[in-house]
């Protein structure tokens, strides 16, 4: 019987396999930052183990450096004494290290693709949760926690039991201004936060092929946020023109024997999976959040829902206690929610795509008295490219703040951060009860929502605005 | 790591759906790079708010959760489960577990027990009508005891066996150094290296 590919991806992993036991799998690549590294280095340190595979191995700083004078100290003597750590133990184990100030800098989820590092029918891990990202190239990706980390340092493997296969076809294409965003909040509203729970899901269906690698990682990003154990794509010329040429991408015979091994990489006709969702890419529409959960969402025309609407009571519950935390009134219309600060950036919408559809919409146009514009590029070289097309300059002349790259206001723990009761639409990935701040509400909306919503002051879309007004020195 | 064969505490019923990991530990805690002292961060929001059911005096000293559907979604942080270790919890009871979650738990010697809704909403009523109740968590018999309560709980055999014996896995996944190798020895050669 024919295979599909999260099976023939995990298949060529298999290191070791016992009955009653998870298989032992190898893996490819091992992506760490300064968080969830520390306590997984020093397990190492104390049993007298080294990292095995350091060339295997990458590290960088994203999720608590700051966005603003990187030229200097850490002012945080907390962050600061996690960022030198993860420097210590880098020189300690002779680990690459792209630190704060350096051109590869930048969120981990976006460097690795960056570098040509993702490549299809690989197995990646980190200790964050959206490495589910690389899964785009038709790599299994997902997060690992601390002692897993610790695991891959020491031995390059993970024991894992080998998940469920579901497919989630989507058919036709997506509408004009409707993004890749807006189709995985669809599905994640579809399935609720668990419903993926236990599955590596594959992605799959016209809209889906029809996508640029930048929106496939997008949707792939967003596959933890419904509970999947990862999500990917099936790798396709898309996938190896974007791989091809990038710094450690295979070279001549090389790029030739992995093209020719990645086309493989298929899911077979005959092949099953343990469940299947398909959608109509033709029916969505911009799509945002009103809840504390990345499932609690509503299409941008609609309205917040009531806990009435809720059959089942703990969702009623969820509903009420997520209305009272966001401080929302049920039946209010989403374009009528005023917005305090939008949020561009993160591994889900920071990569050079996500910034010039954010700037095609300011473009002439200015952000609203009311309202604050944040746009942090996912990596040094994105912000580099992103200066090099000048559109730092119509975030800027539109009265946003550009700022260098890291993981910033999707989590928060940099000062980059919402005040209680403030409210933000935001490209990333959680909602969740002060996940951007103590007390700060989130709206997770595409990068077209975010920038229309900046000129508004309140949730909309490019197709809500004025026509611009042409730039004065245009 | 400590090994668990059955454990008998006193509960918190934690009458909540989606308890993402951000809400276990919030992210300014995750700054530290010890291993232990996080029991400060668990729930930190919610315990600002003094009838934040951990905030009262008859839940003082307990050390299973039981908690509502999709327990520890979101984040992959392992701090979650330290935390919940730190302040004390032994067992986290639930419907459903997000996968993340239950793998660091069971890395990390914390019990994710898996239990129907229903057993979820008879323990919530025997402990709020009596905060005092005892519940015992037998990982041996797979079996959760309260009262005239008895009811079954999932967990994977590996990950029980583990905990039974109170295993670490790399020491396992070390004794298999000659498949690792031999597994190395077979990567193609335009697999991409970082050095």
């Amino acid at each position: 019987m024919g295979r599909t590919l999260a099976e023939k991806v995990w298949d060529e992993h298999v290191v070791r396999s016992a009955e009653g036991e998870p298989d032992l799998l190898y893996i490819d690549l091992h992506l760490l930052h300064e968080v969830t590294s520390p306590q997984a280095f020093e397990g190492l340190r104390l049993a007298g183990r080294r990292v095995r595979r350091p060339d295997l191995t990458l590290a960088t700083e994203d999720h608590n450096v700051p966005t603003l004078d990187i030229d200097r100290p850490i002012a945080d003597p907390v962050s600061r004494t996690q960022v030198e750590t993860l420097r210590r133990n880098a020189q300690e184990f002779g680990v690459r290290l792209h630190p704060l100030g350096d051109v590869e800098q930048g969120i981990v989820h976006i460097i690795g693709p960056q570098l040509g590092l993702t490549q299809p029918g690989m197995t990646i891990v980190c200790g964050d949760s959206h490495t589910s990202t690389h899964g785009a190239f038709g790599s299994i990706a997902f997060g690992i926690g601390t002692s897993e980390v610790e695991h891959v340092l020491a031995t390059q493997t993970l024991m894992q039991a080998k998940p469920k296969t579901m497919a989630v076809t989507v058919n036709g294409s997506l509408p004009d201004g409707v993004t890749a965003k807006d189709l995985v909040l669809t599905l994640i509203a579809h399935t609720g936060t668990g419903g993926g729970q236990g599955y590596i899901v594959e992605y799959r269906g016209q809209a889906i092929e029809e996508l640029s690698m930048e929106a496939r990682m997008t949707i792939c990003n967003m596959s933890i946020e419904w509970g999947a154990k990862a999500g990917l794509i099936a790798p396709d010329q898309t996938t190896f023109d974007y791989v091809e040429g990038r710094p450690e991408a295979p070279k001549g015979a090389d790029w030739d024997a992995a093209v020719a091994h990645w086309k493989s990489l298929v899911t077979d006709a005959d092949a099953t999976f343990d469940k299947e969702i398909v959608l109509d890419a033709s029916e969505m529409t911009p799509f945002v959040t009103w809840g504390t959960n990345p499932g609690q969402g509503v299409q941008l025309g609609a309205s917040v829902p009531s806990p009435s609407d809720y059959s089942d009571e703990g969702d009623r519950i969820a509903a009420q206690k997520a209305l009272e935390y966001m401080g929302l009134e049920a039946g209010t219309p989403m374009r009528d929610i005023e917005v305090d600060t939008v949020f561009v950036g993160s591994c889900t919408n920071g990569r050079i795509e996500d910034l010039r559809a954010a700037a095609e919409v300011l473009r002439g146009r200015k952000v609203a008295d009311s309202t604050r514009l944040l746009v942090v590029p996912g990596s040094v070289r994105v912000r580099l490219q992103a200066e090099d097309e000048g559109l730092d300059v119509v975030f800027k002349e539109a009265g946003g703040e550009w700022r260098n790259a890291g993981c910033s206001m999707c989590l928060g723990m940099n000062p980059d951060q919402l005040q209680p009761g403030e409210r933000s639409a935001s490209t990333s990935n959680r909602n969740f009860e002060g996940r951007q701040g103590k007390g700060g509400r989130t709206h997770l909306v595409s990068p077209l929502v975010a920038a229309a919503t900046a000129v508004k002051g309140r949730l909309a879309s490019p197709a809500d605005l004025d026509p611009a007004t042409p730039a004065a020195h245009a | 790591m400590e090994k668990i064969t059955s454990h008998t505490g006193t509960v918190l019923p934690l009458r909540r759906s989606n308890v993402d990991t951000d809400q276990i530990i919030p992210a300014v805690y995750l700054k530290r790079v010890t291993r232990t002292g996080f029991e400060d961060g668990l729930f930190g929001a919610w315990r600002n708010d003094p009838d934040f059911i951990l905030n009262k005096p008859e839940y003082s000293g307990v050390s299973v959760l039981v908690a509502g559907p999709d327990f520890g979604t979101g984040s992959s942080r392992e701090h979650a489960v330290w935390a919940l270790m730190d302040y004390g919890f032994k067992v986290v009871l639930s419907s459903r577990f997000a996968d993340i979650f239950r793998g660091n738990a069971g890395k990390a010697g914390l019990l994710a027990a898996q239990v129907d809704q229903d057993v979820v909403e008879r323990l919530w009523a025997l402990v709020e009508a009596d905060p005092a109740t005892e519940v015992t968590v037998d990982l041996e018999a797979r079996e959760v005891r309260a009262g005239n309560l008895v009811a079954s709980f999932q967990i994977d055999d590996y990950t029980r066996w583990r905990l039974l014996e109170g295993l670490d896995d790399i020491g396992i996944t070390l004794s298999h150094e000659e498949d690792v190798a031999s597994y190395e020895a077979s990567r193609p050669s335009w697999k991409p290296v970082t050095m």
